[in-house]
């Protein structure tokens, strides 16, 4: 009986000392030398997978960013992430201003008025498919929700009041799998500018203002007043819209001030300048006086 | 009795009130006919603002292959071309002409006596239909002259004629076939002259006897025409399925049914070929079932094209109170309208009006495995593996499940008892893998 134990266990450790000095030199033979760096900055990565830098994954990124000094950077990461990486790897934190995504659409339930129900599969790229959007407008937000299926980062939500995708500021990081998920390609990466709001064109409909205006309270009917006011001339028109472009624009919001229809959007919305700016009260009661008077034609004829 | 192999339904038929006779619905006020009323290249408006049209005077042209152009079916003044929304609410080009007396062009013989004798030869059959705008009636709107002219590697051998009219509620096709069997017939042998075939065939449900015994009766004086019965299972009118249950050969994935040697065309095309080829008259009016379970005296209209829908549903009544939803076709392939301001256009078969509790989808349940949707499919396919892979954005699984062979009949999705949306995710899985071969087909 005692012999049966001292045996198994002589012969077990026996075995065990074996193996263990053969997966010793194995190791030893085979060994990767592998720069550590690189698992920190993979650690220091936001690690979400989200593929906006095209690469496999975070730790891929992370090789690409130690072996390369010229390399510019993770798309998401936010300044905290790029001063510990740039600490890790003895660099200069790159200076990167934050951006964040964009709706360019304000149609929505309350803005542009469904006439229809749809009820098949509930995905917008199945009914770009087959119709315009509930409210009408072949160009507007469906309101499905891709765009916040397509979300790593929990950041976009569909508003059940307004129907439309909202971002969280806190949690985009303008990776824009989002703008690749939509089927009307309505969402758009563009500066956060803080601290003086952000001003873009909240339209994408092409339509001759004539037929826009009818499907939606809110659509750019490019007029033009607003590249006319600009002084940076920022604001290009073409098909029927107006665009700001963002590296020219200082948001010093004189186009929201002139925009007829308010397609010309401010946000976060208490960045908004108080109206009443000092040079010609007159004209902005005009301009406000104007788009009331035009909806309620259009709701009259239509 | 005859009929395809693989899958297929039963719907329950609702032929209503099929046996009343076809009536002329009067011409409205304005018109507005659809600039694009085919399937390919979009058309271009050749007339403009104050213009004055005759009956069957050419209101577009198109130089592509693959179009048809449009007449105006009044007589009138343009009075303006304008964007509307069609069904879907996206804005199309349309021409709307404000109806003034019913005067009509001279060239076209509008006596009431039939014409038998075809004079014309075979490629002027196929520019006379070309020339007439004629396309498939079933609601396809297949331009029909594309149909008539095979590659040069293939060659024709039958004629099937579609009278099956698989769809529940539609009952235009039959009227038509009680109504006007010998000119259907004719409008065959104008199609076999053209093709050069030697036999036709008509296909019609066993539903339909009386229109069985009138075109088997009207068939014996047209040699090489013959008629079928066939067993009642939707979809019969589907192209491949009407070849598989007429002649037994199957279409290859991929592939025409010009390559097994058929050419299949609906009556109502025939018909309207009919008109083209010996009365000279172009597309200009279309038979159109309107029905619904709640309206009173569902009737066949014969109107002109460009009749808003709402002009069809005064003539029987107006919409009664309980609807919820009207549908352009049948209620397996039909479209629902957003506006019954939407007009008539050559592919409109039928007006149904669906009462407010069967007009909606039902809750959705989770798969359940039961394979009710691949025993329904009558191309064989496995639709809720498509339905998943697609939604899962696995395109290339969804290619290899074969979903380019879909023929988005909808019997899947009518067979669920999950409600689940099948039809929808397997045409979200076609349509983007379409858009992957042909991306791929470009780079290559």
């Amino acid at each position: 009986m005692n012999e049966t134990v001292i045996y198994s266990v002589v012969l077990l450790a026996a075995l065990g000392l074996v193996l263990a000095l053969i997966l010793y030199f194995v190791a030893q033979k085979f060994k990767v030398e592998e720069d550590p760096r690189i698992d920190l900055v993979a650690e220091a990565l936001p690690g979400a997978n989200c593929g906006a830098c095209g690469k496999a994954g975070c730790r891929d990124m992370a090789v690409q960013i130690v072996n390369d000094p010229a390399y510019t950077g993770c798309p998401v990461c936010n300044e905290e992430n790029i001063a510990k990486i740039a600490e890790i790897l003895g660099r200069v934190p790159e200076k990167k201003e934050p951006s964040i995504v964009v709706l360019k659409c304000k149609g929505g339930k309350i803005n542009s008025e469904a006439k229809v129900k749809f009820e098949g599969l509930q995905s917008c790229s199945y009914a770009n498919s087959l119709m315009t959007s509930e409210g009408g407008c072949p160009f507007g937000c469906l309101g499905f929700g891709d765009c916040t299926k397509a979300c790593s980062f929990d950041a976009l939500h569909i508003n059940p009041e307004t129907g439309l995708p909202e971002a969280d500021p806190e949690k985009c990081t303008s990776c824009g799998a989002c703008t690749q998920a939509c089927p009307r390609g309505l969402l758009e990466i563009r500066k956060k500018r803080e601290d003086t709001g952000r001003v873009y064109v909240g339209c994408m409909n092409k339509q001759k203002g004539v037929y826009s205006t009818k499907v939606c309270k809110v659509s750019c009917i490019g007029c033009g007043k607003c590249a006319k006011v600009c002084p940076q001339n920022a604001i290009t028109l073409a098909n029927n819209l107006a665009y700001v472009d963002d590296n020219l624009c200082i948001a010093c919001q004189k186009c929201v001030e002139a925009c007829p229809t308010k397609a010309m959007t401010i946000m976060p919305l208490d960045k908004k300048l108080p109206s009443a700016p000092k040079p010609a009260p007159a004209p902005k009661e005009a301009s406000e006086a104007a788009p009331a008077a035009e909806t309620t034609k259009t709701e009259a004829t239509a | 009795m005859k009929t395809f192999n693989i899958g297929g339904v039963h719907p329950n038929d609702s032929k209503l009130n099929a046996d009343a006779p076809m009536q002329e619905l009067p011409i409205p006020k304005q018109v507005c006919v659809m600039v694009s009323q085919h399937l390919g290249a979009p058309s271009q408006p050749i007339v403009k603002k104050g213009d004055k049209v005759k009956v069957g005077t050419v209101l577009t042209s198109n130089e592509a292959f693959l179009s048809a152009v449009v007449h105006s079916p009044v007589s009138g003044t343009v009075n303006k071309i304008a964007d509307i929304p069609d069904a879907s609410l996206y804005p199309k080009p349309a021409i709307f002409i404000d109806v003034e007396g019913d005067e009509w062009e001279e060239s076209i013989d509008r006596s009431p006596e039939i014409k038998r004798e075809i004079s014309l030869s075979g490629p002027e059959i196929i520019q006379k239909i070309k020339e007439m705008g004629i396309v498939g009636m079933g609601g396809a709107c297949f331009p029909t002259h594309v149909k008539l002219m095979p590659p040069k590697d293939a060659k024709a051998e039958f004629l099937l004629l579609n009278g099956v009219e698989c769809e529940p509620y539609l009952t235009c096709d039959y009227r038509l076939m009680l109504d006007h069997a010998e000119e259907i017939l004719i409008g065959a042998s104008a199609l076999m002259k053209a093709l050069d075939v030697k036999q036709a065939i008509v296909g019609i449900e066993a539903n339909k006897p009386k229109a069985i015994a009138h075109m088997t009766e009207t068939a014996k004086n047209f040699p090489g025409i013959s008629v079928q019965a066939l067993k009642m299972k939707y979809p019969q009118g589907a192209e491949k399925q009407l070849i598989k249950a007429l002649t037994g050969r199957a279409v290859p994935s991929g592939k025409l049914p010009i390559n097994v040697g058929c050419v299949v065309d609906n009556v109502a095309t025939c018909y309207a070929v009919y008109q083209a080829v010996q009365k000279n008259m172009p597309l200009i009016q279309r038979m159109v079932t309107v029905t619904g379970p709640s309206i009173p005296e569902p009737t066949n209209f014969l109107a002109r094209l460009g009749t808003p829908v709402s002009a069809f549903l005064e003539a029987v009544g107006g919409i009664p109170g309980d609807s919820g939803k009207v549908i352009s076709g049948g209620p397996m392939m039909g479209k629902a309208l957003s506006s019954t301001e939407t007009c008539s256009v050559k592919g409109m078969s039928g007006i149904l009006v669906l009462p407010e509790k069967q007009a909606h989808r039902q809750t959705v349940y989770p798969c359940i495995r039961c394979g009710k949707c691949v025993d329904a499919c009558p191309m064989g396919l496995e639709p809720y593996l498509i339905a998943a892979t697609a939604m899962a954005k696995d395109f290339e699984k969804t290619e290899k499940a074969r979903v380019m062979d879909c023929i988005e009949c909808g019997c899947c999705q009518f067979s669920c008892p999950s409600f689940r949306p099948l039809l929808d995710s397997v045409k979200l899985g076609k349509a983007t893998v379409g858009k992957i071969i042909r991306a791929r087909n470009a780079k290559n």
